[in-house]
């Protein structure tokens, strides 16, 4: 178990570089650089010139990207031209937000799929299973930001009940039982916009498993043996239905840090995918490139996640 | 004469098919003693292992009527609850293909350990050492490390090994072996009889033995039933059955096995498949539509099974006058079967489940 996990992080580890390889030059290849729209007419070009020098991007390709991993080891992440602030500044006040509203949608989705899952797959062709299937039909087809936007307007404009916008309400003590209340407040609506859609593959990938199980060899000789229903199913069904969830877990979990860009512009949530798009939008490329390395990131955390979960659940993935 | 362990009457199994139920198992009797083995003989599709499914009450979307009487209840009026203290306890089952059927996420030892619990053989502290000496009674070297194993970690025999140590664990009255070595390896099929040989003599159960290899029938079986399309259509004690075949149907079967007389010869082939549920002829001789060349008329109408010696059984009149024929070929049958002479072929097909 251990030696597979070291093996996995090794795996990690040229990813990660060819990844920070890959982001850096398309930063690169964007026309101008940090000065081209910084500096004033009125400065002489050699002066200009000598910064550029002295910043270092005159330097050959391998020694700028050499230093721009160096600083990024060292928590120097550039500056970010739109907000004058570092990058980390900008994007850290927007990464618990995320990470908060990704994690609230992955507890909903595991805690309404599962169920809906394994009921409609035990009862299948029953009248619940049906109601469960076509609104899983119906989720696959709604767009995330339709359903933020219908949701936004009945919670939020026509029953006011939720707030609809922001992630804490003005004027809170940081970390006062409000002001943690007020957050929460602030996550129901998006979380659920983004869950109720995101649940339903879940759901389906439970259905089919559930029922392919059913069918299995060893699932009549557990019944010959004398196992109850009951045990039958927990121990027996579900158990082997619910791998390629627990599987896709990490995936799951980094999909919605990395794609809840929509709801959080619907709901002007600040978190990090409307930030995002703002920095695409102002063309704040020193911040866009930090957020598609982390995204990337995150995409190889998830993999290894879902690995490495995938080793608990299921005995066959351990060896090799 | 000892008395019967297993008394099944009138057994039929229907299937849905399109809306509307079709038997898969069709008016089935049969007894099994105690230390005996009754052999399910056929071809694939002809009804065994939906027999034994319906044995053990294991259909879940089947009409089963009849009566299945085991130690004075019969076990089709059983609740679930009732059933489950049987299945695995007094009758279990050995299943087809080990490499399917054991739960792959269990550890061996858990899912021995699982029917002990069920039918609280042993005292607890006892039941993992028990467990060990299961799987070192079928003769599984090193068991400490087995039972630690997943089953992905051993071989298809080993795999079979397990599953008979599970049947045997609860020390069954009956047990069912579901073609218990056709997934296997020949030289690893010899080993899985002589273990189910040794176990069956050593507990004294009764087994029904269901197959299609003949040369499995005369090695374990004391009698057998020959199956088709549902039916018995000859059932004899297995000395009688391989020196004095009746039926046309077993008469052909035995006849598709290479012998020394045939040496050098041409094997019988019987042409055509069973027919499907939905497209047979149920009134008539079921095998008819196989053996063109013999006459409509030495058929019966609705067949029954007679008996024509002491414990020897025939079904239809058509035995008299059958004559086995090789010069019938492939391409006439087709022929048939396109005129619509034959049924079968086309049509919808079944699987237990």
């Amino acid at each position: 178990m251990i030696k597979f996990t070291i093996r996995r992080l090794l795996i990690t580890f040229p990813q990660l570089v060819l990844l920070s390889v890959l982001v850096f030059f398309m930063g690169s290849l964007m026309p101008g650089d940090a000065l081209s729209g910084l500096i004033d007419p009125s400065i002489p070009a050699e002066a200009i010139e000598a910064r550029r020098e002295a910043l270092g991007l005159n330097n050959p390709w391998y020694i700028q990207y050499r230093d721009w991993v160096v600083a990024m080891f060292q928590g120097d992440f550039g500056q970010s031209i739109f907000h004058q602030r570092p990058v980390m500044d900008v994007i850290g006040s927007r990464l618990m937000n995320t990470i908060w509203l990704s994690v609230f949608s992955v507890i909903i989705i595991y805690v309404i799929g599962i169920p809906l899952g394994l009921i409609s797959g035990r009862y299948k062709d029953s009248l619940l299973d049906s109601v469960i299937t076509g609104y899983t039909y119906l989720g696959f087809a709604t767009p995330t930001f339709v359903f933020g936007l219908v949701v936004l307007w009945i919670f939020g404009y026509h029953f006011g009940v939720f707030p609809t916008n922001g992630s804490v309400g003005a004027g809170l003590e940081p970390g006062s039982v409000d002001y943690i209340l007020s957050k929460i407040n602030h996550l129901i609506l998006p979380s659920f916009s983004i869950a109720l859609i995101g649940l339903v593959g879940t759901v389906q990938y439970l259905r089919s498993g559930v029922i392919e199980a059913q069918q299995k060899d060893y699932v009549m000789l557990a019944r010959a043996k004398g196992v109850k229903q009951v045990s039958l199913y927990l121990k027996h069904i579900f158990r082997n239905a619910i791998i390629p969830i627990a599987a896709f877990f990490g995936y799951e979990l980094v999909g919605l840090l990395g794609g809840s860009i929509f709801i959080e512009w619907v709901y002007a949530y600040p978190g990090m995918g409307a930030l995002f798009l703002e920095s695409i939008q102002t063309r704040d490329f020193s911040v866009a490139n930090v957020l598609i390395l982390f995204y990337g990131f995150l995409t190889i955390v998830g993999a290894l996640l879902s690995d490495i979960i995938l080793s608990i659940v299921d005995p066959r993935i351990r060896i090799k | 004469m000892a008395k019967h362990l297993l008394e099944v009457n009138n057994l039929t199994t229907s299937f849905k098919i399109d809306g509307e139920y079709f038997p898969a198992v069709d008016d089935v009797n049969m007894r099994i003693r105690e230390n005996e083995v009754l052999a399910l003989v056929g071809e694939s599709g002809s009804g065994k292992s939906a027999t034994a499914f319906s044995l053990m009450g294991l259909h879940s979307h089947a009409r089963v009527s009849g009566e299945v009487l085991f130690q004075e209840q019969d076990l089709l009026k059983n609740n679930e609850r009732k059933m489950n203290k049987i299945r695995g306890g007094n009758i279990a089952m050995i299943f087809q293909d080990p490499m399917t059927a054991l739960n792959p996420l269990m550890k061996i030892k858990h899912q021995i350990l699982e029917t002990l619990t069920i039918h609280n053989t042993k005292r607890k502290s006892e039941r993992e050492a028990y467990t060990i000496e299961l799987l070192d009674r079928v003769g599984i070297p090193r068991p400490e490390r087995v039972a630690n194993a997943y089953p992905h970690e051993l071989s298809g025999g080993m795999r079979q090994r397990v599953v008979i140590a599970i049947a045997i664990a609860n020390r069954p009255k009956l047990l069912i072996a579901d073609e218990p070595t056709t997934a296997l390896d020949v030289t690893i099929q010899a080993q899985i009889l002589d273990l189910i040989r040794e176990l069956q003599d050593d507990l004294g159960s009764g087994v029904l033995l269901i197959t299609h290899d003949l040369g499995v029938v005369a090695e374990m079986a004391d009698r057998v039933a020959v199956m088709y399309a549902g039916q018995i259509v000859e059932m004899a004690p297995v000395k009688e059955l391989f020196t004095n075949p009746q039926h046309p149907y077993t008469r052909s079967l035995l006849n598709s096995l290479p012998s020394e007389e045939l040496l050098g010869g041409k094997l019988h082939v019987i042409q055509g498949v069973v027919p499907a549920l939905n497209k047979m002829d149920r009134d008539g001789c079921r095998f008819a539509p196989r053996i063109p060349w013999i006459g409509p008329e030495a058929h019966e109408h609705k067949p029954e099974l007679r008996e024509i010696a002491p414990g020897h059984q025939v079904r239809c009149t058509c035995y008299k006058n059958f004559y086995l024929d090789n010069s019938i070929d492939q391409k006439d049958m087709e022929r048939r079967v396109e005129a619509g002479q034959m049924d079968g072929k086309k049509g919808a097909s079944v699987s237990n489940e």
